[in-house]
């Protein structure tokens, strides 16, 4: 195959062989809906025009595999099945079309603006094409949408991550998976993992599942998967536990810290951030004592340094210490000393 | 590739044949914006569909499309007449960006949004249940939500908002009246971008630094020259007239390049700093970020230029370590 390229000879041909394999396609659904019976591939081949380009059998035989995954990755079902039971090895095929077919829905034009930004979540994320075609399906329905309530509103998921879309697609087919993880500080180690689902928290995803090594249930950061994944099982191999609700085991996992109370001396009309997220202030001539929950000395440290005069520690001590080092750093000064160990 | 784009437009036919046949005598322009393609487009579609049929390909077995008059008829096309099912993936889309949108306080329309759940959970069947494997949480905290529901009354009203915005960069609060155009969630964070009027230029504010949103009578419909950015490539874009700062970054200060909108990067100079590993350009109106990044970036960082930046900051530094002393 030549690849299509922006030249406007190569790009006509692309788009004229582009168009030729839509048609093929579009008899091959026509075909296969239309009949009763189960078609074999050589009536298959000479039902649809289009198979005569190819001069092989083998060469039909490609394209046909090709096509039957293109029609399944569009949801059109595709049936194999036989006439005679005894002749197994001659396969035929056709579309079932109550399967085919979309169940009566009436959606109101509201409900279709609705699902119209719905599929507009994904314009910049790995599911956007499934959406889009989505999206045109139901309209086939004929309802104009209704958007007026929804101006202005455009929440959106990104996924930049490699590891999205095959464990997105293990996660769907319930296939085990093992890939490379690097622990935050930790050696990369490789882990074998039943994926249950996936879960964007705070703009960033993960996935949860049954850790097959350690044999219970981990959270795994996908920005943190760092080789390909590998299916190392079927799909449908396993259960997913019932009544685990995907974003409470990420938010529990991920989202519950450790944090112990700093003091800040904090000069009066500075350091507004760390005012607004207080647990208590206690109001003194000039500056005053704010309280906050840290988490991370050397996070801290760092919004903290940033403030410069403005916010002093006064407990605990290691993050005074964390701070007074950057400031040195910033002044040009060397590291302080008798801080350090074994002084 | 075109064999993506043949599949697009294949499940694009399938969808327009059942609406044309129900659709008789439709105008093309009309049709065409139906699914949002150009009349050209259609055409092509409708001499696509006019040479495709049933086996034997005799005139009889093809679909019969007619649109000379500029109205469009189909006829002649029973085996594809039903909209297609969704597939899997195609369901699990919609189902979970409807449930991301259930989570945005102040939506109006929780009625449609809930029928549209239903309605499309029950015609997709087990796809609805591998959609629960996929969720995305755009929650927020109590107060942000107010100012979500300020922000999307603002929007759908047309009105103007006045904020309480602090700007942390800065250690200010600000109060401003603004014209909002948008709310998007990028991250899994919630912004407004908006028409300032304080500033005559259209701003992204983060939501979660919005003190007090309050809706006022004013209309607030954004003045012609407010124009939405293109958020999925810059967040934050440098104006040529703003200062430039040149800093050497020591290794562990390298993030930095990631995550402030650095103008160039080149290795660091040999008759530099020697901890230095990157030199970088930044391109600022207002170096007082730049200051407090400098302070917490410690040794991390030094100024090359302006050299009064260089003064001020370690005069910072001084006076804050004065007060640990």
């Amino acid at each position: 195959m030549t690849s299509a390229t922006s030249s406007s000879p190569g790009g006509a041909a692309a788009a004229a062989r582009g168009a030729r394999r839509t048609e093929r396609l579009l008899n091959l659904v026509i075909a296969l809906s239309a009949t009763r019976r189960w078609l074999t591939k050589e009536q298959i081949r000479t039902a649809v025009p289009q198979y005569a380009d190819c001069a092989t059998t083998t060469a039909f035989e490609r394209m046909f595999e090709r096509d039957k995954e293109d029609l399944r990755e569009l949801g059109v079902p595709l049936e194999t099945g036989g006439e005679d039971p005894l002749f197994e090895d001659e396969a035929g095929y056709r579309i079932d079309r109550d399967a085919y077919a979309l169940p009566e829905i009436r959606f109101t034009p509201g409900e279709l603006a609705v699902l119209s930004l719905a599929s507009r979540v994904w314009q910049q994320a790995s599911l956007a094409g499934p959406a889009t075609r989505a999206l045109v399906k139901l309209r086939s329905l004929g309802v104009e949408p209704d958007e007026s309530s929804l101006v202005g509103l455009e929440p959106r998921v990104r996924t930049s991550e490699p590891a999205f879309d095959p464990l997105y697609a293990a996660t769907r087919d319930r296939a085990p998976v093992s890939f490379t993880y690097r622990r935050a500080g930790g050696e990369p180690s490789v882990r074998h993992v039943e994926p249950w689902a996936i879960v964007s928290w705070h703009g960033r995803w993960y996935l949860v599942g049954h850790d097959r090594d350690r044999d219970a249930s981990r959270v795994f950061r996908l920005s943190r998967v760092s080789s390909a994944v590998k299916r190392i099982g079927r799909p449908g191999s396993y259960r997913v536990p019932e009544g685990v609700d995907p974003r409470e085991v990420v938010a529990g996992t991920v989202g519950t810290v450790q944090t112990r109370p700093a003091r800040l001396l904090v000069r009066s009309g500075a350091g507004l951030a760390l005012r607004r997220r207080a647990t208590s202030v206690e109001p003194g001539p000039g500056e005053d004592v704010v309280v906050v929950d840290v988490s991370d000395v050397e996070t801290s440290a760092d919004e903290i340094a940033s403030y410069g005069a403005d916010v002093v520690v006064l407990e605990p001590p290691q993050l005074r210490e964390a701070v007074v080092r950057r400031l040195r750093g910033a002044a040009g000064l060397g590291p302080a000393q008798q801080q350090g160990v074994g002084a | 590739m075109s064999g993506r784009a043949s599949t697009e437009r294949l499940s694009r036919l399938l969808a327009m044949v059942p609406y044309l046949l129900t659709h008789q005598g439709i105008p093309l322009e009309e049709a065409a914006e139906h699914f949002a393609i150009t009349t050209d487009d259609l055409v092509h579609d409708l001499e696509l569909l006019f040479v495709c049929g049933t086996p034997g390909h005799l005139p009889d077995d093809l679909i019969d499309a007619e649109w000379e008059s500029g109205r469009v008829y189909l006829s002649n096309a029973d085996p594809i007449a039903r909209p297609a099912r969704l597939a899997i993936d195609e369901a699990v889309a919609l189902l979970v960006g409807l449930r991301t949108l259930e989570q945005v306080p102040g939506l109006h329309d929780r009625e449609a949004l809930e029928g549209a759940m239903a309605k499309l959970s029950a015609a997709t069947g087990e796809a609805a249940a591998t959609a629960g494997a996929v969720a995305v949480d755009v929650r927020t905290d109590a107060e942000s939500a107010l100012v979500l529901e300020a922000c999307r009354l603002a929007l759908r009203e047309r009105r103007r908002l006045h904020l309480a915005y602090l700007v942390p960069s800065r250690d200010e609060r600000t109060e401003r009246d603004v014209d909002p155009m948008r709310l998007l969630s990028v991250e899994g964070r919630w912004y407004l971008e908006a028409w300032c009027h304080r500033a005559e230029g259209v701003r992204l504010f983060r939501v979660d630094r919005v003190e007090r949103a309050e809706v006022l009578e004013a209309d607030g419909t954004p003045p012609p020259q407010a124009v939405s950015r293109d958020v999925g490539t810059e967040l934050f874009t440098a104006s040529p007239d703003d200062l430039v700062v040149t800093l050497d970054l020591a290794p562990q200060a390298s993030w930095v390049v990631d995550y402030y909108p650095v103008e160039s990067v080149e290795p660091a100079r040999e008759d530099g700093w020697e901890e230095a590993s990157l030199r970088v350009r930044l391109r600022t109106a207002d170096t007082r970020w730049v200051h407090r990044l400098l302070l917490r970036l410690g040794a991390g960082a030094r100024v090359v230029d302006p050299p009064e930046l260089a003064v001020r900051v370690r005069e910072g530094a001084l006076a804050a370590l004065q007060r640990y002393s």
